[in-house]
């Protein structure tokens, strides 16, 4: 957008313009604004009528409120458990598959594809009761490593495709020219491609990470014990529990929120580094 | 997690980002050019990423056409083929594990919920691990001759269709304003949209209960200053029609980002030259839009739009976490229909049968999104 204004007249349309923009910023970003607010307002400026809609008063009691119950931090530390399980298992079968199909070309490779794209059109939601009965029988119901063996497969799709255009982002003269000069395919792929990979493994990683910090259904359905819960199914019962405690529940909101945000900026950072390096010109 | 926008969608909420701190970060005319195949790249989500590769390819066949000209055709731009020993096999040993648990952990249960449609399994099964009684077609004569069923169908048809249509008309002007307005304008949009973007669902659902509770929802608040209004103590859900709005409401909200993201990205790639063009032509307002500008991002709006119906179809997070769990019957959608029967009725084969409905129904909207995906050249 490098127009400059030029014609007359113009200026006071791109100020018009602005100002839409403005609101309509203002508009969506509200919701957060408003959990924010909510988040660190006294628990008496939280119920008013008509409501203030800056800050007034700061507190951080509604945080501890919502640290405080009972499964906060082991809900917290499942989360983290099920986030890095999955995303660590998903990104090595993840990236040997993302590399065939960047690299090769072989019978049944548009076949794969395929499925993989098509697979991401299935809803959660539809697959639930057949994975709970799989998960069932074999008697993982209530334990992490059967969270984390359904949400990898429901990561892998999206994580095959991402990896791919990563690495067919990655010339594949620079594996050529390592193993002209004595390096293995493998050695090729550890010194040239993964280093380069980089950026696309931490973008990828983020990305599973939140979905599964995310994710809401499955765990409800496969996990009974408050305590191996996740933060998701401990916000909501939160929500139930605390009937109006809107404060308590929009410091648990942010908490929750937090962690998703934090990663979302970092993957941006990474992505657009990553383009600039990945593109490997020199 | 595939399907759940919210969820994460799986495919969905990712690679805008990037556009956001092009454009956000730094003069925005430096962006296209910045890297090879930056122009073309927009797609939505993912899918952005790999055109570079599609574009590595021509050089690739520049660079060696005939070094790899070996037995089978396919091979012709392998790049592995100097080492014929293994590499034929190597390819399907590296899709062997990925291969494997999609198969075990997703094609079985695909393959189970369709037998388990034409059986009737209850709780008397499940936890005595007899196999439930063949049912042959019956779970689906039930569910089809059952008028709630239609109903449900309706709903949920129409529940995709506005939220699909106020999505993607909400986005696509917001990203063509956005292409209007000042850098710092667009950068503060840009990052306001991220940040709804990382909302996880329940967040944003918390969020919504608040604004629109009956007592003290600042909603409420709001509509009762307009003049002869009053809606103090207004309770959103006992009317499902505005029940269904607010979670349309939050629906719509947590799907803008990634609509608009991606629809921006599309549009930073019409030329400059192209509008100019236009314009000296004798083009002007609608007609820019709807002959010049529109048809260079058709594919990314189609491609939107239908990630959007097949989200917005599979809905569930929302409306369960609106409705505190419990939704009304007058809240089912196919998601929470088939959700409430398996695991509320424990009727597990009724659930599956309804699950096999949705999933052929949605199969018609993913055949659209595949054929455009290959059209546009990114599954080659």
């Amino acid at each position: 957008m490098s127009r400059k204004p030029r014609r007359v007249g113009i200026r006071r349309v791109r100020r018009r313009d602005n100002v839409a923009g403005l609101l309509v910023a203002a508009v969506i970003g509200f919701p957060v604004y408003w959990m924010v607010l909510t988040a660190f307002r006294p628990a008496s400026q939280v119920l008013s009528n008509p409501p203030v809609f800056w800050p007034n008063g700061f507190t951080l009691d509604n945080f501890s409120r919502a640290m405080g119950t009972e499964t906060f931090w082991a809900n917290v530390r499942s989360s983290v458990v099920i986030g890095l399980g999955t995303v660590v298992v998903s990104l090595v079968i993840g990236t040997l598959a993302a590399f065939a199909v960047a690299r090769f070309r072989f019978a049944g490779r548009k076949a794969f594809v395929v499925v993989i794209l098509g697979v991401q059109m299935i809803p959660l939601t539809a697959l639930v009761i057949p994975v709970y009965l799989l998960i069932n029988d074999v008697g993982m119901t209530d334990t992490l490593t059967g969270v984390i063996l359904t949400y990898l497969v429901f990561m892998l799709p999206f994580t095959v495709w991402l990896l791919r255009g990563f690495i067919a982002g990655i010339p594949p003269e620079l594996e050529e020219a390592a193993m002209v000069d004595g390096c293995t395919r493998l050695g090729a792929f550890r010194r040239v491609v993964l280093p380069l990979l980089a950026p696309g493994l931490v973008a990828t990683s983020i990305f599973a990470m939140i979905q599964a910090w995310n994710e809401y259904v499955l765990v409800y359905v496969l996990l009974s014990s408050p305590e191996k819960q996740t933060l998701s199914i401990w916000l909501v019962s939160f929500q139930t529990g605390f009937g109006t405690d809107y404060g308590g529940l929009m410091a648990g909101a942010t908490l929750t929120a937090l962690p998703v945000v934090v990663f979302f900026l970092i993957v941006q950072r990474r992505i657009a580094a990553g383009l600039a390096v990945g593109a490997v010109k020199g | 997690m595939s399907a759940d926008a919210t969820q994460p969608s799986p495919v969905p909420y990712q690679p805008a980002d990037e556009d956001a701190s092009r454009h956000g970060g730094r003069p925005a005319q430096a962006t296209p050019d910045e890297r090879p195949g930056a122009g073309r790249q927009q797609g939505s989500g993912n899918h952005r990423f790999d055109q570079t590769g599609t574009e590595g390819e021509p050089a690739q066949h520049g660079v060696r056409p005939a070094g790899s000209a070996g037995p089978p055709p396919r091979t012709r731009w392998a790049r592995v083929t100097r080492r014929r020993t293994g590499s034929e096999l190597l390819p399907y040993l590296l899709i062997t594990p990925a291969l494997l648990s999609l198969v075990v952990v997703l094609g079985y249960p695909l393959a189970d919920m369709l037998l388990l449609s034409f059986q009737d399994m209850t709780r008397r099964e499940l936890f005595s691990g007899a196999a439930p009684p063949w049912a042959g077609l019956d779970q689906f004569r039930t569910i089809l001759s059952d008028g709630f069923f239609w109903e449900v169908v309706a709903r949920t048809a129409a529940f995709t269709v506005v939220c699909t249509t106020l999505t993607m008309v909400l986005s696509l002007s917001i990203a063509l304003l956005m292409r209007r307005v000042s850098t710092w304008v667009r950068l503060t949009i840009a990052s306001v949209l991220i940040a709804v973007w990382a909302m996880p669902v329940m967040v944003a659902a918390s969020i919504f209960r608040w604004l629109f509770d009956a007592d003290y929802g600042v909603i409420n608040w709001v509509l009762s200053q307009l003049p002869m209004v009053d809606f103090s103590k207004h309770n959103w859900f006992t009317d499902p029609w505005q029940g269904f709005a607010v979670i349309a409401g939050v629906v719509i909200w947590g799907a803008l980002p990634f609509a608009t993201i991606t629809l921006h990205a599309a549009l930073m790639q019409i030329p400059q030259e192209l509008e100019e063009a236009a314009v000296i032509d004798g083009v002007r307002g609608s007609q820019m839009l709807r002959h010049i500008t529109f048809p260079v991002i058709k594919p990314s709006f189609v491609m939107v739009t239908t990630l959007m119906s097949i989200w917005n179809f599979g809905v569930f997070n929302q409306i369960w976490l609106m409705r505190g769990g419990q939704p009304e019957r007058e809240y089912y959608l196919l998601g929470v229909y088939s959700f409430i029967e398996s695991f509320a009725i424990n009727r597990y084969s009724a659930g599956a049968a309804i699950a096999v409905v949705t999933v052929l129904l949605l199969l018609a909207g993913s055949v659209v999104y595949l054929r455009q995906m290959l059209r546009m050249g990114e599954v080659e």
